[in-house]
């Protein structure tokens, strides 16, 4: 069995920052990860090119920038960048690939395939590798996914990528989702995991089992909500599994533990926010927001996120937080 | 008011936007009589009802409207490629094109900020649902306190999210974030759209965020004058609804620690033809009736009515 590691500690990375990992940062730890035989590595906002917003949140230092280092500091490894359409543009895209993006990661809500055909037909004129992101897709069976799969496949997906945005799916419903990508489409297929409940590795091998090709892990598990999957987690148990990864266990771990983990504001961890967020089935990336905004108006962000979940809220609608948070505020007055 | 004090007009595009704009245009005709829906199918939903409401009805285009010499304006409800076709015929033909496509052949026009700056072009560009709703918000706060940046984040429901921006969604974020430039005030602008396919339907929802130039900020004034635009665009578009804010928060900002005001708007749609939670389409719709009304009046030299 073989399957192909992306390490996004330095784009799911980015929202645990807050967005603020600086060229330097970004140099030491894709060095690492190139080191440790790490085949790609996402770099780019949190919320993909263009993400630099008072909506997620400024990068503090361009992500062009920031992606030159990483492609400056590795050898091997192929540079990917993540694009939300709606967001993210053809000319951010290309000025992405200037700088050194071999890889074009596009996402969209699991029901809006078709939002993305410009940037993945752009990408493929230019020569990139091109992966297809279904955020959110717990909200979705996986026959509704599917459809929108093959969209994004016939738009020129290499592969397509079934996206546990809000950590909701237990590893049985990743290994069904998966499966039924693999006997359905063509192209590759993808799993991305947040551990909000504790099994981002379960799922992991779930989506192997039933085939996936890709998976993702960020060192130390650096992501939004509860994290990824930890890359150096994944190097090991897989090894074990006797899965092929070309991905050097022990190297992983150091980068971890002495290159990431000195630079992480706190170690995410499925503690009660991010559970709730699994749980509700909101975007892993509210996190934060929704605790800024629960402090200022002096209440529990879960029932924030709960609010949110209820709504049916989706990628993106950070400033539904806000909105959310005033509203309950001035609810509990009234009563 | 005699006919003699209407400015006959015509709709090219017999979808959704162009159906819808057609009851607008009935219901509150002003200095307007509406003398043709233009399709290209026969068999169009738009072209019945345009033959049920006795308003003329061609399959052939934009042909019959361009033949017609009494026609003064033409609104363009079809798609960015068609009008930049149509902009040059309607031009040849004499006739003021008010463009709801994204194609941008004329000068951008908000009504509540910038109308009587366009009223004698030959062609204005509404840009976009989100520019109609935001624009008037950065507007409102650039007036008081100047903006270095302002950005709008539109949430609209996936089925009042047609083929045209599902195609080319990166041309909402350029038009809109230069109109949050060129008329909102801001020195930079940008734009954010979301889809949410939520049922039941969410309702049109906007965010607006502005950092201003200035570390003090009169909060009050600001807040004066964003109410007070409120309940102008209202005037076109009732549904129209600043749901919280303005409020005021310091954010970490590429200008350094800087006030940053936010306003969260909803936007309901009439309902006319469309249903009501695309209030992306019916602002779009009312915006380009109250375009054409203000073209109307200018070119018959009807002053503005005052409302009491």
């Amino acid at each position: 069995m073989k399957v192909r590691i992306t390490d996004t500690s330095l784009r799911d990375g980015s929202h645990a920052m807050s967005h603020q990992f600086t060229a330097e940062q970004v140099r030491e730890v894709a060095g690492a990860l190139d080191e440790a035989g790490v085949p790609v590595i996402e770099v780019t906002h949190g919320d993909g090119l263009a993400g630099s917003s008072i909506q997620y949140g400024f990068s503090r230092q361009s992500e062009m920038d920031l992606i030159s280092a990483a492609a400056d500091a590795c050898d091997r490894a192929k540079i990917a960048a993540l694009l939300i359409p709606g967001i993210g543009t053809v000319p951010r895209l290309k000025e992405a690939v200037e700088r050194g993006v071999g890889i074009l990661r596009i996402a969209t809500h699991c029901t809006e395939a078709d939002i993305s055909q410009e940037h993945f037909e752009v990408a493929k004129e230019m020569g990139l590798e091109t992966v297809g992101f279904l955020m959110m897709a717990h909200m979705r069976p996986s026959g509704e996914l599917l459809e929108q799969a093959k969209l994004m496949q016939s738009y020129g997906a290499d592969c397509v990528y079934i996206v546990d945005s809000a950590g909701a799916m237990l590893p049985d419903e990743a290994g069904e989702k998966v499966d039924v990508f693999k006997q359905n489409l063509e192209c590759q297929v993808g799993y991305h995991a947040h551990n909000n409940l504790g099994v981002a590795i379960g799922d992991n091998l779930a989506a192997l089992e039933a085939g996936a090709d890709q998976i993702d892990g960020s060192l130390r598990g650096l992501g939004a909500g509860a994290g990824n999957a930890p890359t150096e987690l994944l190097a090991a148990v897989l090894d074990k599994k006797g899965v092929e990864t070309g991905l050097d266990v022990f190297a992983l771990m150091d980068a971890a533990e002495y290159t990431i983990a000195p630079m992480m504001p706190f170690q995410p961890f499925p503690d009660r926010d991010s559970i709730t967020i699994g749980y509700a089935g909101v975007y892993s990336t509210f996190l934060l927001h929704a605790k800024e905004a629960a402090t200022r108006h002096k209440m529990d962000q879960r029932e924030i996120l709960v609010e949110l979940g209820r709504r049916q809220a989706v990628a993106g609608q950070e400033d539904w937080i806000i909105d959310v948070a005033m509203e309950l505020a001035s609810e509990k007055q009234v009563s | 008011m005699g006919e003699e004090n209407k400015v006959k007009v015509a709709i090219v595009g017999s979808g959704n936007i162009g159906t819808d704009l057609m009851y607008k245009l009935l219901k509150e005709p002003g200095h307007m009589e509406l003398m043709m829906l233009a399709g290209i199918d026969p068999d169009s939903e738009g072209l019945k009802r345009a033959r049920g409401e006795g308003v003329g009805a061609t399959h052939e285009g934009i042909e019959k409207i361009l033949g017609d010499e009494e026609i003064g304006i033409v609104f363009d409800a079809t798609s960015a490629k068609a009008h930049v076709r149509h902009a040059r015929m309607l031009r040849e033909a004499g006739k003021v094109a008010v463009d709801l496509t994204p194609a941008a052949r004329g000068p951008y026009v908000v009504p509540t900020a910038n109308l009587t700056e366009h009223l004698d072009k030959d062609n204005v560009n509404l840009m976009t649902c989100g520019a109609q709703a935001t624009v008037p918000m950065a507007h409102a706060v650039s007036q008081v306190a100047p903006l270095r940046y302002a950005e709008m984040v539109s949430t609209i429901s996936s089925l009042s999210a047609g083929a045209g921006t599902r195609q080319n969604i990166d041309e909402f974020t350029f038009t809109t974030s230069q109109g949050l430039e060129q008329i909102g005030g801001a020195r930079e602008g940008k734009a954010i759209i979301i889809l949410n396919p939520a049922d039941p339907p969410l309702i049109m929802r906007n965010t607006v965020y502005a950092v201003t130039e200035n570390e003090e900020i009169d909060e009050g004034a600001i807040a004066d004058s964003v109410h007070e635009v409120v309940a102008e665009v209202q005037k076109t578009v009732p549904g129209y609804q600043l749901k919280n804010g303005p409020t005021f928060d310091v954010r970490t900002t590429p200008w350094g620690e800087r006030p940053v005001v936010m306003m969260f708007l909803e936007v309901e749609g009439a309902g006319d033809f469309l249903p009501k939670y695309s209030g992306n389409l019916d602002i779009m719709t009312a915006s380009a009736r109250k375009v054409g009304e203000a073209i109307a009046r200018h070119r018959l030299g009807v002053e503005e009515e005052v409302v009491a």
